[in-house]
């Protein structure tokens, strides 16, 4: 075990830990608990608005997969990569102000609370707050397994251990501290992963002799390295391009994305959100990619992709520094569950039990439901990920794709397309999540492109039919 | 129901066509870049800074010059309206914050 690289991650784990409790002071009583809780109080500012939606958005793949995939595909990959620049600035731009206007209007917490006064349906919310609770709560295990894996590979400890501690960190301050406790902690995270992608690229390029000698390398040892087409020039222009939606203006149909844009204080937070965000998107995606490429001419030979970057921090950094480097990617991993996790216990509470079970629900007790169900979402997560089922495993992988075909256009038409209808979203959100599951089996990246563009465009096509059948549009002109 | 549409909304239909016209941008700097000049024969590459031209526009300068065009676009055409504001007043409200 070597503690030279423990302790930065002890440290790390530490200050997240006291800072989010710390954070969990400030949640208030009465009658705007709720709010407190689940989008603090709508008072972000731009930093930490940038912060928490780069954070939650970033997950392992950022700092460990895609790593390990541009090593072995080259540039190529890191241009794939790239396409995620626009999530910096797309999400915000497009759900906009009017979102937050909205929001504030109809007092809306959640996304499923604007759905629903959107669209007045009681199965667009049902419909709605089972996949967000059947998906994430799939996707977020995976994560939990994750960080358990990560703590167990840099430490030593067996996974059980890795992952009690990984839990232990986690539930405590999102459970006592809610969405408040959860976007500070993000932002530490992302400044982390900022700091993680500054050492090991500068680490890597010093250990390789500097970018030049790194590519004429790389070009001596396979010329299609340094091509856009990847080492086995598998990846053509249209498959690369179709990133552009799965992983960049696919994320507005993100519930934990979108959530966040009704969550800041005022236009000027969100201005300063997209600089900010589109910036530290950019240099996170360039930095960890390129590293990974330029991995391969410093440590050559590696095979399981995953163990590209922790092997590479090892090799070129002094223990200490690699440890800040492997915060990174528990940090990209905390940030993201700890959304995910309040988000599935908000749509428990909000959208099914106080719309449809006791709208009447004393604060008081609403106030101990929220600490309570968040408990029991977090430790059954902790649970399965001890020994995940099968299902859990089947589901994540439609958790990103089908969760984007479901939601983008009830969100976004929901917001610009007056005539947009019930019958319109609900269509959207069948179509959506049903034909990316059945693409997504029987025909994976179907005429070269990622699974997820035709999904997209059948649940596009779904809503506006759905919206042209007979229905209501909205009663008043809050939309 | 009330006649008219929220002022703001108006101000945020047109920043969202501004961001989604930005972002098309953004995709076709990248794709021109990346493919026009990296489609070439290997032995035809240019390097600056030791990367090849295509990858240093494409990614490197497409990030630079992107994160350039949000701010300009945020600072000078993106207008700061009140998010909370009586819902029978108008335009003349002060920033509600």
């Amino acid at each position: 075990m070597n503690w030279d690289v423990i302790l930065p991650l002890a440290i790390f784990l530490i200050l997240v830990f006291l800072v989010g409790i710390y954070t969990s002071r400030h949640i208030k009583s009465g009658p705007s608990f709720l709010q407190d809780y689940f989008l603090a109080g709508r008072e972000l500012g731009g930093f930490v608005l940038a912060m928490t939606m780069v954070a939650t958005y970033g997950s392992a793949s950022s700092f460990i997969g895609g790593p390990g995939a541009a090593y072995q595909l080259g540039l190529g990959w890191v241009l794939l990569a790239m396409a995620q620049l626009v999530t910096g600035y797309f999400t915000l731009a497009v759900l906009g102000k009017k979102f937050a206007i909205v929001a504030r209007k109809i007092n809306a917490v959640t996304l499923i609370d604007f759905l629903k006064a959107r669209y007045e349906s009681k199965w667009v919310v049902i419909l709605s707050a089972l996949s967000i609770v059947v998906f994430l709560f799939s996707a977020m295990a995976a994560q939990w397994v994750g960080g358990g894996r990560l703590i167990e590979s840099f430490t030593g400890v067996s996974y059980t251990t890795a992952l009690f501690i990984f839990s232990a960190s986690v539930l405590v301050y999102v459970i006592a501290g809610g969405f408040r406790a959860v976007v500070i902690t993000d932002a530490i995270q992302g400044v982390v992963m900022v700091i993680g992608t500054v050492i090991i690229l500068a680490g890597t390029i010093i250990a390789g002799g500097g970018i030049e000698n790194i590519m004429s390398e790389l070009r001596a040892e396979n010329p299609n390295l340094i091509t856009p087409y990847g080492s086995d020039q598998s990846l053509t222009p249209l498959y690369v391009s179709s990133f552009w939606i799965l992983v960049g203006v696919g994320v507005v149909g993100l519930p934990q994305i979108s959530v966040r844009a009704m969550s800041y204080r005022n236009a000027k937070a969100m201005h300063r959100a997209m600089i900010i965000g589109t910036f530290v998107v950019g240099f996170i995606m360039l930095g960890m990619h390129l590293a990974g490429v330029f991995g391969r001419v410093v440590l050559p030979g590696i095979e399981v992709p995953d163990k590209v970057m922790p092997l590479l921090a090892l090799e070129v950094l002094p223990g200490w520094l690699a440890g800040i480097v492997l915060a990174a990617p528990l940090a990209a991993v905390m940030s993201t569950v700890d959304s995910v996790l309040l988000l599935v216990s908000s749509a428990i509470i909000k959208d099914v039990y106080i719309n449809y079970i006791k709208p009447d629900a004393e604060e008081q007790f609403v106030k101990k439901l929220s600490f309570g169900i968040t408990a029991v979402v977090g430790l059954s997560v902790f649970a399965m990920a001890i020994n995940p089922p099968d299902l859990l495993i089947w589901l994540n992988l439609f958790a990103f794709g089908g969760l984007e075909a479901a939601f983008i256009w009830p969100i976004v038409l929901g917001l610009y397309w007056k005539r947009g209808n019930a019958n319109g979203a609900i269509a959207s959100l069948i179509i959506g999540v049903g034909s990316y599951m059945f693409l997504h089996l029987n025909y994976p990246n179907l005429w070269g492109m990622h699974t997820v563009v035709l999904p997209i465009l059948l649940s596009l096509i779904a809503y506006i039919v759905g919206s042209f059948t007979k229905g209501d549009r909205p009663h008043t002109n809050t939309f | 129901m009330k006649k008219g549409t929220d002022w703001r909304y108006r101000v945020s239909n047109r920043e969202a066509i501004m961001g989604t016209v930005l972002a098309i941008l953004n995709f076709i700097w990248w794709y021109a870049f990346a493919y026009g000049l990296g489609g070439r024969p290997i032995k035809e590459y240019t390097y600056i800074f030791g990367f090849p031209a295509w990858f240093f526009y494409s990614c490197i300068m497409g990030f630079v010059v992107f994160t350039i065009l949000v701010w300009i676009m945020v600072k000078f055409f993106f207008k700061e309206v009140p998010f909370e504001l009586d819902e029978t007043s108008d335009k003349e409200e002060g920033d509600a914050q």
